[in-house]
């Protein structure tokens, strides 16, 4: 699976987003996230070969989350769904 | 074929939303990325499906995810705008209901779809070919239903949320059992 890394200054969180490259809100995560020099890798899931989407809904599930997009998993552990503005700001400490 | 331009795609956005008393999102540049969207997904799968969700390529899996969606009506009336947020209602195109991601109103077994193709799509089950061409996906079992109100028909595996014709809603729908006989 090939996940595009966006550098940033703040990388003191493992952020992966899980997105479309065809959906607006997944957009607007992208750039919020640089906007705020966050560190992160993401996915356009609708890009991927069958058994990464499989894995990816898996992931997604696994954490509890719906197969929504945008969705973000931080560090592994937190997951958001949607293009949560306030909740990112909370979970990355913005 | 004849090419798909980002002008198609939104004269057509518009004219839905002028016919159902709905709005385009008033963002210009979300809806500049909306549109495109849908274009780029009736270039790749043959039909506008919703650009954000994830669709199967599939026509039978993902039909109730081509925009207009079938959850659009619903949603505009619960949270001011449709899932993908490109249908609006009135007080949110005139900013005084702000906009917030809608939760997925579909229902997860038909999202799977979109997983799952290799694995259930009819034509990876060796069937003779004169019954597959024939033959919905071995999910959907589609009947007709019928506006109990205005007589609107459709033949889906389910009844729309809202009748397109009168706004009836999904109750006002029963299924048309049909029986044909053979006499002689």
């Amino acid at each position: 699976m090939q996940f595009s890394k966006v550098s940033g200054q703040k990388n003191q969180h493992k952020v992966i987003l899980y997105a479309l490259s065809t959906c607006a809100w997944c957009k607007m995560t992208k750039q919020f996230l640089k906007d705020n020099d966050i560190e992160f890798e993401y996915i356009d899931v609708d890009l991927c070969e069958e058994e990464d989407k499989q894995k990816i809904r898996e992931h997604i599930q696994s954490k509890g989350g719906p197969l929504s997009y945008p969705t973000i998993i931080i560090d592994d552990n937190l997951l958001i769904t949607g293009f949560r503005k306030d909740k990112l700001t909370e979970a990355l400490g913005l | 074929m004849t090419e798909i331009t980002l002008e198609m795609v939104r004269q057509r956005a518009e004219a839905d939303a002028r016919t159902y008393g709905y709005y385009l999102n008033p963002d210009p540049n979300f809806l500049q990325s909306l549109l495109e969207g849908l274009k780029r997904n009736e270039e790749r799968y043959g039909y506008p499906s919703c650009p954000c969700r994830l669709a199967s390529g599939k026509f039978e899996f993902d039909r109730d995810i081509i925009c207009p969606c079938d959850y659009r009506d619903p949603d505009v009336v619960e949270f001011g705008a449709c899932y993908c947020a490109l249908y609006v209602r009135k007080d949110a195109h005139e900013g005084s209901t702000e906009l917030k991601p809608v939760p997925e109103r579909r229902p997860l077994e038909k999202q799977s779809r979109a997983y799952t193709v290799a694995a259930v799509a009819p034509e990876e089950k060796p069937e003779p070919a004169a019954k597959k061409e024939v033959e919905a996906p071995s999910e959907i079992k589609p009947k007709l239903w019928y506006c109990k109100q205005c007589g609107y028909v459709v033949f889906r595996d389910e009844p729309p949320y809202t009748c397109p014709v009168c706004k009836a809603k999904r109750e006002m729908f029963a299924e048309i059992k049909t029986r044909i006989d053979f006499v002689g």
